[in-house]
């Protein structure tokens, strides 16, 4: 919120305060500054001038001024202004002052620029005139402020002054962020208590004071049909109205802080808001049929067309203010086009309400409008302020005298008290939540800034809550008011002296997640992080069939974009993603892993909390590699849980079809490794072959498999190596696995050759396998490795029909 | 016979000079003198028998002279040799030690990975348990719970992703605080660290981002435990003379909440670049817990009372490494990826 310190300086003698000490207490006291703007900061060396003589240069359209700035010389100034004139007062640039360079149209500002002495068509010129744009004077800030020639100065600037006071270049623009906790403090009159609070100063509160006259406006009724979302209407009839330009101090104010003057009535509802943190309406009541207003939900597709001439189609979840035909405002939001202010206005209706905050939140995102009082109705007004701003309002009719106040005022209240509320609080209490004995007469004085009226008895604490501190419920409230105010910097550091003693550290799923991502490491892969979400289209990067589980995903109802809307089910598309942009920046071989959730719907749309399938995804990508480097590293993975996996041939859409084999644990299936294949190989334009693999982890991480010491053999392992013949399309898996099952003292089956061609049979290959067997307590008697060898020649032959190669 | 063993010293040393070029030929040079059995010298006393018995007793003692002589000289060269062969050998070994390595296959975890993992040590030491929760959330434990009802303005200060009316993609991982209170008595020490996200995509947003939420229900739980909770923390994470600042600020499950600002850890506190010339640098949002959102669990606001802090990871990991962009720590680029190894 933007907060000009000539403002504020209304309501708090702040005259002696540096704007920089002002920052710091503010920020102190739960304001942050986030910049403070000084108007007039590039200004520099600019006085009021006194043209004395003006003549014209003959053959141009200069003319040569002899100026006086206070000085005992007057200075020669050449000047091209159509407005230059003997007599008059300017703004004059001494030599080496810094003003503003402009366009060509004497109205862009394109830079700072230096004024030096020099000369003009060969006219010595000593300085420069001004306009108000050089100066950085804008409309509003200074009569004819926009004009294109020369800022004319009033007769009663002293000639040599400073011209920053004088047009008011003197000042400083706080841009103070406002918590959602302070509603109240979303005006200038809201700053300026805090400011006075923390300042232990006296806070001037604006004058409310109005006379009504005995005018009323027969007839006239406000209906409230939808009381709750309105919990308040308030409506004053304002009669006998002169529009005109508002005062320059009304206009300067609302252009320091970027609201552009329009009249006087709709300059005193801006004014208001601002001031009292009220937004306020003027409708004029030539345009309100009926003598009556209604606050009603809009119908279905009704329209209304607002003051900057946009339509809107409404619907039952905005609120409208009607009169008795229409639609004349978005309540909270903006007013019809159908009943501004015009310069033909003679009758206002002023408003003042307090609409439910999430209803205006809900219609200004779904309208796409979002305007300075739907910001301030979606944080929360009070109706404190709803019941003040209007009698502001009303006061300033009469101070401006733009109208005449009426005795017609319809306050329609659901019951709400704007009276103080009383809350008593132990002081005992505020002090244990801080930690630390703020002295009971600080504590006090500090309420006492804050308008909370305490008194105390004992422990007790009596407090009248203004009705604007409506975020004040409780004790730890008052705890957040004193220290914010006594500062922060006397809280001590203690560590926890009474609490009991915890056992702290990781979980053992924790643990194991944490040891798995370290064994990765050590591996060579680098650990990714990627979006819990990405795009429809990734499923067709898979080349997933239409029915395809994956497809089961949860939507983002408000994604930002198409991309990022869909909850993942698989880690591969993202990974794939990470592939082709690390090939895309030149980096052709690589490792990378992922441990993340894939999201799996119980139903859709959800109605109960979806599982949360915590998996790994590793990819290996480069020339040197291939699937058995991959398998290799899935297989360490096995080893990090103290375990072993096996392999079977498998197919996915998105594989290799003969380079795909399902991860196994037991008969449970955990996972799948594979080639990526090459049609979306070609589509992530991978410039070398990738691998993946998907495995389930919350199978993993739920084994009890632990680390544990297998006692040394007292005796030598044999080895025995065995070629076999076989069919071509048996897989080494199943002849390891036939192998083992048939002895127990074999510790390891080793496949170190396969052959096909000469020698063998067309549709057969060998391959020859190196089998340990490892003796238990006793030693192998002379022929038993004979006899295991001939019990697995066996097996083979008769279930897998394997034959030893002679 | 005195001509004979001057002759062998003679060739003993002509022969080390011409011969010995390696251990080897030195050995064979040995082995011609002093073998045992055929050695030169050796033969020298089978020719004893033909000296006169009082000639043998001065002849043998020459002999050993000599022998003892020819041991040591050869000893003495196979040292050399030794030497020698050691010296060429590691001439041929010889390298361009400025040769770049060979590269060595060895990976790190993310950044956001390490950062949590030396977060999580620091306060594991201070007794606190590791909660995580899940990144679906519903509206209750997201927001309700934690004292922002629907109407509530603070909901506008997160952009949040609903997945249906009721289930949201969690914005904060506060909402792991109340599935602990719900299910835990006090005293409750946790760190729930976790993927939050919000409807922000810019420059510094992400729309995924990573949280730690601290939170500690005791009896007497106070300001000033939480600020030598995160003070000591600090010093543990950026330095024992890093110093803790607090200022107000609202988060609607604290009361009083405070954002945690540590003195600029770049400049000490002088002002530069990095903390904008204040000497500070942001760095969390911490309170007292609302005794609402104690009721909420069931817990007795009365008897017990909470801290809660909450700290951003990627901020966190991105000050203390320098990294300038957040959207790099999404990307998996692995020349990002291979520069931060702080495990």
């Amino acid at each position: 919120m933007l907060v000009p310190l000539s403002w504020l300086k209304e309501y708090v003698d702040i005259n002696d305060i540096e704007p920089s000490v002002l920052e710091e207490k503010l920020f102190s006291c739960g304001f942050e500054v986030e910049e403070v703007i000084e108007i007039g900061k590039d200004i520099s060396g600019v006085v009021v001038g006194l043209v004395k003589e003006c003549e014209p240069i003959p053959d141009t359209h200069l003319h040569v001024c002899k100026v006086d700035v206070g000085q005992p010389e007057l200075l020669q100034i050449c000047c091209g202004a159509d407005n230059v004139a003997a007599g008059k007062k300017f703004p004059v640039a001494l030599d080496g002052a810094s003003v503003y360079a402009t366009a060509k149209d004497h109205k862009t500002v394109e830079g700072v620029m230096k004024i030096k002495k020099g000369k003009l068509r060969g006219i010595d010129s000593e300085g420069m005139l001004c306009s108000g744009v050089e100066i950085g004077v804008q409309d509003g800030m200074y009569p004819g402020a926009s004009y294109c020639g020369l800022l004319e100065l009033s007769d009663d600037a002293e000639v040599g002054a400073d011209i920053k006071p004088v047009v008011g270049l003197d000042d400083y623009i706080f841009d103070v962020s406002i918590t959602a906790n302070r509603p109240d403090c979303q005006c200038i009159t809201g700053i300026a208590k805090e400011v006075a609070a923390v300042l232990d100063r006296e806070y001037k509160a604006p004058s409310l004071e109005y006379h009504e006259d005995s005018v009323t406006k027969d007839g006239f009724t406000v209906e409230v049909k939808a009381q709750d979302i309105c919990p308040r209407y308030i409506g004053h009839y304002v009669h006998d109205v002169v529009i005109k330009e508002s005062p320059l101090w009304m206009q300067r104010r609302l252009a320091l802080v970027g609201q552009m003057p329009i009249s006087n009535m709709v300059d005193i509802t801006n004014y208001v808001s601002l001031e009292m943190g009220q937004p306020m309406h003027a409708f004029d009541c030539d345009y309100i049929e009926g003598n009556k207003i209604v606050v009603r939900r809009a119908e279905d597709k009704e329209k209304i067309v607002t003051l900057d001439e946009q339509e809107y189609e409404l619907n039952s979840n905005n609120l409208v203010i009607c009169d008795g035909v229409k639609p004349v405002a978005i309540a909270g939001v903006m007013g019809g086009l159908n009943s501004e202010i015009r310069d033909t206005t003679k009758e206002v209706l002023f408003e003042s309400a307090k609409f439910a905050r999430d209803n205006i939140r809900k219609t200004s995102r779904a309208l796409g409008k979002r305007t300075d009082a739907s910001a301030k109705y979606e944080k929360g007004v009070d109706e404190y302020s709803t019941f003040n701003a209007m009698k502001r309002a009303l006061h300033l009719v009469e101070e401006l005298e733009c109208g005449k106040v009426s005795c017609t005022h319809v306050d329609v209240n659901t019951g709400n008290s704007i009276e103080p509320r009383e809350m008593k609080v132990s002081i005992a209490k505020v002090n244990r939540v801080l930690g630390i004995e703020v002295p009971t007469d600080e504590i006090v004085k500090i309420l006492k800034n804050l308008s909370f009226d305490p008194k105390v008895n004992g422990d007790e604490l009596t407090l009248m809550i203004p009705a604007y501190r409506e975020d004040m419920e409780s004790y730890p409230d008052v705890a957040e008011e004193v220290i914010r105010m006594y500062g922060y910097d006397h809280i001590v550091d203690t560590f926890l002296p009474d609490a009991q003693v915890t056992m702290g550290g990781l979980s053992l799923k924790q643990k194991k997640e944490l040891k798995l991502k370290k064994d990765l490491c050590a591996r060579g892969a680098y650990e990714c992080i990627h979006y819990s979400f990405y795009s429809p289209s990734d499923f067709d990067l898979l080349n997933l069939p239409e029915d395809a589980p994956e497809r089961q995903a949860i939507k983002i109802l408000n994604p930002i974009n198409e991309d990022l809307s869909i909850m993942r089910t698989t880690l591969v598309p993202s990974m794939l993603h990470a592939v082709s942009r690390n090939q895309k920046k030149g980096n052709l071989e690589g490792k990378l892993f992922e441990i993340a959730s894939r999201f799996i719907p119980k139903s859709l749309p959800l109605t109960e909390y979806p599982e949360e399938k915590q998996t790994l995804c590793i990819s290996i990508f480069g020339d040197k590699y291939d699937f058995y480097t991959l398998k290799g590293i899935v297989n360490a993975v096995a080893k990090s849980f103290f375990t072993d996996f096996t392999y079977e041939k498998a197919e996915k859409t998105f594989l290799h079809p003969y380079q795909t084999a399902v991860i196994k644990h037991g008969d449970k299936e955990i996972g799948y490794l594979g080639k990526v294949a090459y049609e979306v190989a070609e589509k992530l334009d991978l410039r070398t072959g990738a691998f993946i693999c998907e495995i389930d982890l919350d199978y993993l991480y739920a084994l009890d498999t632990k680390a544990s010491f297998k006692p040394l053999s007292k005796f030598p392992s044999v080895n025995r190596d065995l070629a076999l013949l076989m069919n071509k399309e048996l897989s080494c898996g199943e002849v390891e696995k036939t192998i083992k099952d048939a002895c127990k003292f074999i510790t390891d089956v080793k496949l170190f050759d396969v052959y096909e061609g000469e020698n063998i049979p067309e549709d057969k290959k060998s391959m020859a396998f190196t089998v340990t067997f490892t003796p238990g307590e006793e030693d192998f008697a002379q022929d038993s490795v004979d006899k295991y060898v001939k019990k697995i020649l066996g097996n083979l032959k008769y279930k897998l029909d394997v034959d030893i190669r002679s | 016979m005195n001509e004979k063993l001057s002759q062998i010293r003679q060739s003993i040393l002509v022969g080390i000079e011409k011969k010995a070029t390696s251990r080897a030929t030195a050995f064979e040079l040995r082995k011609q003198f002093l073998d045992s059995k055929n050695g030169e010298i050796g033969q020298l006393m089978k020719e004893m028998k033909n000296l006169a018995a009082e000639d043998r007793a001065e002849f043998g003692k020459q002999v050993n002279e000599l022998k003892k002589w020819a041991t040591e000289v050869f000893e003495d060269l196979d040292k050399k040799m030794k030497e020698k062969e050691l010296e060429f050998k590691y001439q041929r070994e010889k390298i361009d030690v400025t040769i770049d390595a060979d590269a060595q296959e060895k990976g790190n975890l993310h950044p956001i990975t390490q950062m949590r993992n030396q977060l999580i040590d620091v306060f594991a030491g201070m007794g606190f348990t590791i909660y995580e929760g899940t990144e679906i959330e519903n509206d209750y434990y997201n927001f309700t719970a934690l004292n922002t009802p629907a109407d509530h303005p603070a909901r506008d200060m997160q952009d949040t992703f609903y997945l249906s009316p009721e289930f949201l993609l969690r914005t904060q991982t506060s909402s792991g605080q109340i599935h602990v209170m719900e299910n835990s008595k006090p005293p409750i020490k946790i760190l729930s660290p976790g993927k939050v996200f919000r409807s922000d995509d810019d420059a510094t947003h992400s729309p995924m981002f990573t949280q730690m939420e601290g939170l500690v229900v005791d009896k007497k739980i106070t300001l000033c435990d939480l600020k030598g909770m995160l003070d000591n923390f600090v010093k543990k994470i950026y330095g024992e003379d890093t110093t803790t600042r607090l200022r107000p600020s609202y988060f609607p499950f604290t009361e009083p909440s405070v954002e945690v600002d540590v003195s600029c850890f770049e400049c000490g506190g002088k002002g530069c670049k990095l903390c904008k010339g204040t000497g500070w640098i942001e760095i969390l949002g911490a309170g007292i817990v609302n005794k609402k959102v104690l009721e909420n669990c069931g817990i007795d606001s009365e008897e017990y009372s909470g801290l809660a802090f909450g700290i951003g990871i990627e901020r966190t990991a991105m000050l203390k490494y320098g990294i300038n962009n957040i959207k790099l720590l999404f990307e998996s680029d692995l020349n990002v990826l291979k520069q931060i190894d702080d495990n």
